[in-house]
């Protein structure tokens, strides 16, 4: 099964190698984006310009290390179900929290889903409590059990 | 409630691995020789930085090391969490089955909350609209059999905030709590 694209035109073939080939795996040496650029038979400065512009177009948020969940440090989703006429209020609230680093609405009776990451278990239940002191409505919070998924990137599959 | 449980499998780290999360977190520097910029902010050799980083992959604690992609900006601009209500015994097997799919990002193994909420299983399916992403869960339906599980899709509807977790900064009212803790801590000492 593939996923479609519908923006494919606006990457240039070094930006689609890029987002492809490159979410895993990246040489730790101290020249990553020569190392790059060697395997792609481009120049370096091509390389560190094409990944400024998709970081600049917000396409890609960073070049680096994902954490595994829980092990540096811990993790939990939180849901609320907020009204909507306090919706906003309360999701800026939870936002403006460092801690937390996804906020989405969702169509669904619990509408605020979050994902709140500390330094360790104590750190999160503090900031969970804060939370709610200041959101003023209850928080489910879900924390990850069991993790089924490999992490291998996402495959971009590009329309021809 | 408490997350007490989480300690478990949480990688004990020194002060200078802390140090180097919170260079490398946001992401590396996008110049020729990036380690040796974070080296110089922490006062440690470029070698440093780079063996320090490759045991983090060695331990696990970093499970993926590269770009790191938005999907809405990749045209991918429905997202459905799709959570499932799966008997115990089979959520091992489901999990991982429809882990498997390329639309997929995410297959969590998580708590019920009776009576409130009682899906266990949290996966993300991505799609270039919504109607894609409801062909693509009945695809896993149909292929990993999940014809009598209960499930129901959450699209999202508005991102509020997205960015890489941090691991090292701390909100004031933690930082407080935090400290007023060690600080009975000493006294009960």
């Amino acid at each position: 099964m593939s996923s479609s694209n519908k923006s494919n035109n606006a990457f240039s073939p070094l930006e689609q190698h890029l987002l492809n080939d490159y979410q895993r795996d990246m040489t730790l040496s101290a020249t990553p984006y020569a190392d790059i650029a060697e395997q792609l038979g481009v120049a370096e400065e091509d390389v560190l310009q094409s990944i400024k512009s998709l970081q600049e177009r917000g396409v890609i948020s960073r070049v680096g290390p994902v954490f595994r969940p829980n092990r540096i440090g811990v993790s939990t989703l939180a849901a609320m179900a907020v009204p909507e006429k306090d919706l906003e209020c309360v999701a800026r609230i939870v936002s403006a929290f460092p801690e937390v680093n996804h906020n989405y609405e969702r169509d669904h009776e619990y509408n605020l889903w979050f994902v709140v990451t500390a330094s360790s278990a104590e750190h999160l239940d503090i900031v969970l409590y804060e939370i709610e002191q200041h959101a003023e409505y209850p928080l489910m919070s879900l924390p990850m059990l069991d993790d089924y998924f490999i992490d291998l990137g996402f495959k971009l599959k590009w329309a021809n | 409630m408490s997350s007490a449980e989480l300690n478990n499998h949480v990688v004990q780290l020194t002060t200078e691995d802390r140090a180097l999360i919170k260079a490398v977190e946001r992401g590396l520097p996008i110049v020729s020789r990036p380690y040796e910029a974070i080296a110089k902010q922490l006062n440690i050799t470029e070698q440093d930085v780079i063996s320090r980083l490759q045991q983090l992959i060695d331990n696990g604690a970093i499970k993926r090391y590269g770009v790191v992609v938005r999907h809405k900006e990749l045209g991918y601009t429905a997202n459905g969490m799709v959570v499932w209500n799966v008997p115990d015994d089979q959520v091992d097997e489901l999990g991982t089955c429809i882990g498997k799919y390329d639309c997929v990002t995410l297959s969590y193994r998580r708590p019920r909350r009776l009576p409130d909420w009682s899906y266990n299983l949290f996966t993300m399916v991505h799609g270039s609209d919504r109607d894609e992403v409801t062909r693509k869960v009945a695809e896993i339906v149909e292929s990993c059999g999940l014809q009598n599980i209960e499930h129901t899709i959450l699209f999202s509807t508005r991102r509020f905030k997205q960015r890489g977790a941090s691991y090292t900064e701390k909100s004031v009212p933690a930082q407080t709590a935090i400290n007023d803790q060690s600080a009975k801590l000493r006294l009960v000492k």
